[in-house]
């Protein structure tokens, strides 16, 4: 059940909450993080996604802004490196950036859809990802094949299923083997993911009787009301509902640890911002401190004022979201 | 007052109905969140179980809450439609038993 009723959409809502719960205003505590956007293209073009990415995009991070963030990944306060797009197997560079990152000896992280894996021109990133002790964080938004192909595209659950039978054969996401595969589960709708642990058991449940496949962790993601996800709830009549619920469900034992307080996201352009979602609403990193990867300065970033907007109530529902799933489960 | 007595809204107030009477209220929730939460049943079993009664006691408010965490804990359209169907087949099951005592009556009352 919910709780009590707060006012409906005003524009500085997520704000108020904040200052509510002595919150605001937000503050990093560091950069333990440094995502990286390289490309928003995409073999796919998915109905939640907030990058609208697809195979029509072209923009693709510069060899130069690639450099830039290797440079600014060394900072002994970053100890991940999470690679997104798009589809970052895509990026013509990535071989080479992973060759690259691999020597710093940090967590790295590369966000895929998995069916591009399949696709023959990206098949031998298996085994590079593998020789570089890559974490994959896979997208699979329902275990149920019809909710997961409305998402995703007819046919998309099979080569998803497909993909990371190739991956445990590979030893992603075998318990002990020291490869990492995590799941991320996103819902296929104008709800909330119910969860994590109750997600995760019936997604391992699923997966080994029905497939006989594994994977290490479930991350549960609140779908963020921006990009085609917003499109869709604007669409099908359930934008002001949505809105209303995130903000319903606001905890205030998610602000401590809501990603942005850790990460630095850089776009394919090489601009800071606060997440990948201030990213996709073009909303920069408004500190006064550098606000291009190529100016980095660590400890100017550490402590920077976050820009927050309404959206970021997806954040901080129910058991909180982050890219590495609930926040308070 | 609203102009109907349901009103979507009214599911936002839920958290606050130990108003007047907040030990009662306070101990209604203790139970609630215990009755419902993961136990040797889980709680997506628990989840569609409340989905069945709520549709049974045709309480709009919980068809809305339970329908939407079977949505949010992964629970199939046509899991949700068969536990609706049990329901259903209860409520039937039961009207028809209390059939036996108009049977019995009727078969006192017949010369």
């Amino acid at each position: 059940m919910q709780s009590a009723a707060t006012q409906l959409n005003p524009q500085n809502a997520f704000k108020e909450r904040l200052y509510q719960c002595g919150a605001y205003p937000l503050r990093a505590d560091g950069i333990d993080i440094l995502q990286m956007n390289i490309t928003r293209r995409c073999n796919m073009a998915c109905k939640h996604c907030h990058v609208q990415a697809g195979p029509e995009r072209t923009e693709m991070m510069s060899r130069e802004t690639m450099m830039h963030c290797i440079h600014a990944a060394g900072s002994q306060g970053i100890s991940t490196i999470d690679i997104t797009g798009g589809a970052p197997e895509m990026h013509p560079d990535l071989e080479w950036l992973l060759g690259e990152l691999v020597v710093l000896k940090k967590r790295l992280i590369v966000r895929s859809n998995l069916s591009v894996m399949l696709e023959p021109a990206y098949r031998q990133f298996i085994e590079i990802f593998a020789a570089h002790g890559v974490e994959l964080v896979g997208s699979l938004p329902d275990y149920n094949a019809v909710r997961s192909d409305r998402q995703r595209g007819t046919g998309a659950f099979e080569q998803i299923i497909q993909a990371i039978g190739e991956l445990n054969k590979r030893s992603f996401g075998l318990p002990e083997s020291g490869l990492a595969l995590h799941l991320v589960h996103n819902p296929a709708g104008a709800y909330l993911p119910g969860s994590q642990c109750a997600l995760e058991a019936e997604y391992r449940r699923v997966l080994r009787d029905m497939y006989g496949l594994h994977f290490n962790t479930l991350f549960c993601l609140v779908n963020s009301p921006i990009g085609r996800y917003r499109e869709f709830l604007k669409r099908s009549g359930n934008l002001s509902d949505y809105m209303r619920t995130l903000q319903c469900t606001f905890n205030p034992k998610t602000v401590n640890s809501i990603m942005c307080r850790t990460t630095l996201s850089v776009g394919w352009d090489g601009r800071l911002y606060d997440c990948d979602f201030n990213q996709m609403l073009e909303l920069v990193v408004n500190s006064g401190g550098p606000d291009h990867i190529k100016d980095f300065n660590f400890s100017r970033l550490a402590d920077r004022e976050i820009v927050i907007q309404n959206h970021c109530f997806a954040c901080t529902a129910g058991a909180g979201s982050s890219c590495q799933g609930s926040l308070t489960e | 007052m609203g102009e109907n007595y349901y009103q979507c809204r009214d599911l936002e107030d839920f958290a606050n109905i130990g108003e007047f009477a907040p030990e009662s209220g306070s101990k209604f929730f203790e139970y609630y969140n215990t009755a419902t939460s993961a136990g040797k049943l889980t709680e997506r079993e628990k989840a569609l179980i409340a989905l069945t009664v709520a549709a049974v006691r045709h309480c709009p408010y919980c068809i809305d809450a339970y329908t939407n965490k079977c949505l949010s804990l992964g629970v199939s359209n046509d899991e949700m439609m068969e536990a609706v169907h049990v329901g259903a087949a209860m409520v039937a099951g039961d009207t028809l038993a209390h059939a036996t005592q108009m049977r019995r009556i009727i078969k006192k009352k017949e010369m």
